[in-house]
């Protein structure tokens, strides 16, 4: 089970590259330099001459070649858990995330053959967004500080499902980062990322004096930037003041100011430097980053609505126990402080 | 187990996603009317002739670099200069597409025949700016050995983006509905666009590098000229042509 966890790892890590080349696709205006799919220029896209990814081709073929690298690996992912994951909803997670990177590629291949439409650019980088968190929540599911509870005991737990501001904070955080990356990504798909050219301020002052469509768009991006900070700050700042000893929490929650930090630096910078290539992309993949780190904060707030905590692992696949129900035997409560390897 | 808590994970960024990306499409422009035919005089028929000037100074072409492609580097040569503007020491502008805007309703025209070349050439459009009749064919021929794609974005007509991998390929494409101008760009090579001026008639020009236009055979009649450049936008004129004359028209676009 430790190698599944890993192997998931793996795929998380190569979901968010998956997501920084597409960001570089957009980024490098290469998303139509493919004209046609699943096919590149008429080849079978692996056997499409290397010496001909030149200029956009490079982006888009590449994204694609990754693309079908995750692709190929969750359905090793989806195969695996169903072998030896006993939890039933975890193996329906692997399913469910294979479906998502399947839709995910059509979405990516219809959104080719149509120009590029607003709605199913967006929709593209909006399901990117879900499947690099689902792979990022199986891979904490199939951690062993998951499957040991962090070591948390009965009360521990009990105190932690009833911080109501720690649970609503939780949940809300990285709901809003999905908003606010989904502004993004309209804003970035509509050629809005420079509707404001000034940074902070917006024409020289706090509100644009000016509106069109473009400068809403941009400015809602600055305004939910600004919401998702005081979220993240509110998150941590309860964390550290409550749940100090819980550095299951803790971890995550100062990750989260770090990423948070840099993602607005990076911001800034991408309209600071009309959208240079590298920062556009990289601010692409720090959003990501920012909202994948929320939700495994949010799943281990939530750890013990998940069950499978104190003995209470499902064991009912195939008619008995599975090898994994013997490597983790789910009633072993550890001593605090020894969680076992964490994501 | 706690399947409940599952499926409520995920509806819940399902039903984000779904309310995040909503939207609609903007209904197709309808097609103009067919207009109906009307005949021309040969023995009746004027011009118009003029010229593009630019003042100012253009701002100076830029150096493309085209290090994305080892090809495009071996192909163009020397030719690796920005086309924004094409201007000479006397101000004559050229790519400048010149055409009778109004003036022509309920006149028909016998169709082009002879299909006009676009031709991706040291990875550049060749030409960069060209005119098109309605219906006429378009043919797009690389003459690259590298692979370039030619998407095609109107607001009036179909957009289509084709593949050409192999030197020598040619497609064929035309519009069906009037439109100036269609952009052209390769999205493999950021660098390469062109435009083309769509037109129902045969009266319209593009500027060389002496800036001059020649608008021959028109009937006689009140026009409206208009002259339009990629970075100045479009001017236009009111001319009158008597039978049998050349009306004289000339344009200054400004810069700086």
């Amino acid at each position: 089970m430790l190698w599944l966890h890993r192997y998931t790892r793996l795929l998380a890590a190569s979901s968010l590259l998956l997501i920084t080349a597409g960001g570089l696709v957009t980024s490098t205006g290469s998303g139509l330099s493919v004209p046609d799919w699943p096919n590149s220029y008429g080849y079978f896209m692996f056997s499409f001459p290397l010496s001909q990814m030149v200029g956009g081709v490079f982006y888009e073929h590449g994204h694609r070649l990754i693309a079908s690298t995750v692709g190929m690996m969750t359905i090793g992912l989806a195969l695996w858990l169903n072998r030896v994951e006993s939890r039933r909803w975890v193996r329906h997670l692997g399913w469910i995330a294979l479906a998502a990177v399947v839709a995910q590629g059509i979405l990516g291949g219809i959104t080719v053959i149509f120009f590029l439409p607003t709605q199913l650019s967006v929709s593209h980088a909006g399901l990117a967004q879900l499947f690099f968190a689902l792979v990022v929540s199986l891979a904490i599911f199939t951690s062993p500080g998951w499957r040991e509870a962090y070591g948390r005991d009965a009360p521990e737990e009990r105190a932690i499902i009833n911080d109501g501001a720690l649970l609503g904070l939780a949940l809300v955080t990285p709901v809003a980062i999905f908003l606010q990356i989904m502004v993004g990504a309209t804003m970035r798909h509509t050629g809005a990322g420079l509707a404001i050219p000034d940074f902070p301020l917006a024409f020289g002052r706090l509100i644009p004096p000016v509106w069109d469509g473009g400068i809403a768009i941009h400015f809602a991006h600055r305004v939910g930037a600004l919401v998702v900070t005081t979220l993240v700050v509110a998150l941590t700042g309860h964390i550290l003041a409550h749940w100090r000893g819980r550095t299951e929490l803790t971890r995550p929650a100062v990750l989260l100011v770090i990423v948070v930090a840099t993602q607005v630096f990076l911001g800034a910078w991408t309209v600071l430097s009309e959208r240079d290539v590298g920062v556009n992309s990289a601010h692409v993949a720090t959003g990501a980053a920012l909202f994948v780190t929320a939700v495994a904060l949010a799943l281990r707030v939530f750890r013990e609505r998940f069950g499978d905590v104190h003995g209470h692992d499902d064991v009912a696949h195939a008619g008995g126990l599975r090898p994994a129900d013997l490597a983790f035997p789910s009633a072993t409560i550890q001593a605090p402080g020894s969680h076992g390897e964490e994501l | 187990m706690q399947h409940r808590t599952m499926w409520a994970f995920v509806s819940t960024l399902i039903l984000v996603t779904a309310a995040a990306c909503g939207g609609g499409e903007a209904p197709a422009p309808a097609a103009p009317a067919e207009a109906p035919p009307a005949a021309i005089d040969p023995a009746t028929v004027g011009n118009i002739t003029g010229t593009i000037m630019l003042e100012g100074e253009a701002p100076a072409a830029e150096t493309i670099r085209m290090n994305s492609d080892p090809k495009c580097v071996a192909e163009a040569g020397d030719d690796t200069q920005t086309e924004y503007y094409v201007a000479s020491d006397s101000g004559s502008l050229a790519n400048v597409f010149v055409y009778v805007k109004e003036g022509l309703e309920g006149r028909s025209f016998p169709p082009a025949t002879e299909p006009v070349v676009l031709s991706q050439d040291g990875c550049r459009y060749r030409p960069h700016v060209f005119g098109a009749r309605v219906g006429q064919t378009v043919q797009i021929v690389n003459d690259d050995a590298t692979l370039h794609n030619i998407h095609a974005t109107p607001s009036a007509n179909d957009e289509f983006n084709l593949g050409q991998p192999l030197e020598g390929m040619k497609n064929d494409k035309t519009f069906t509905t009037a439109e100036v101008m269609v952009p052209f760009q390769c999205d493999v090579h950021s660098w390469m666009n062109a435009y083309v001026g769509v037109v129902d008639h045969p009266f319209f020009g593009v500027t060389g590098a002496d800036g001059a236009f020649d608008l021959s055979g028109l009937p006689p009649g009140d026009y409206v000229v208009e002259a339009w450049h990629e970075e100045l936008g479009t001017q236009t004129q009111n001319v009158t042509v008597g039978e049998s004359e050349t009306a004289e028209l000339s344009f200054t676009f400004s810069v700086g």
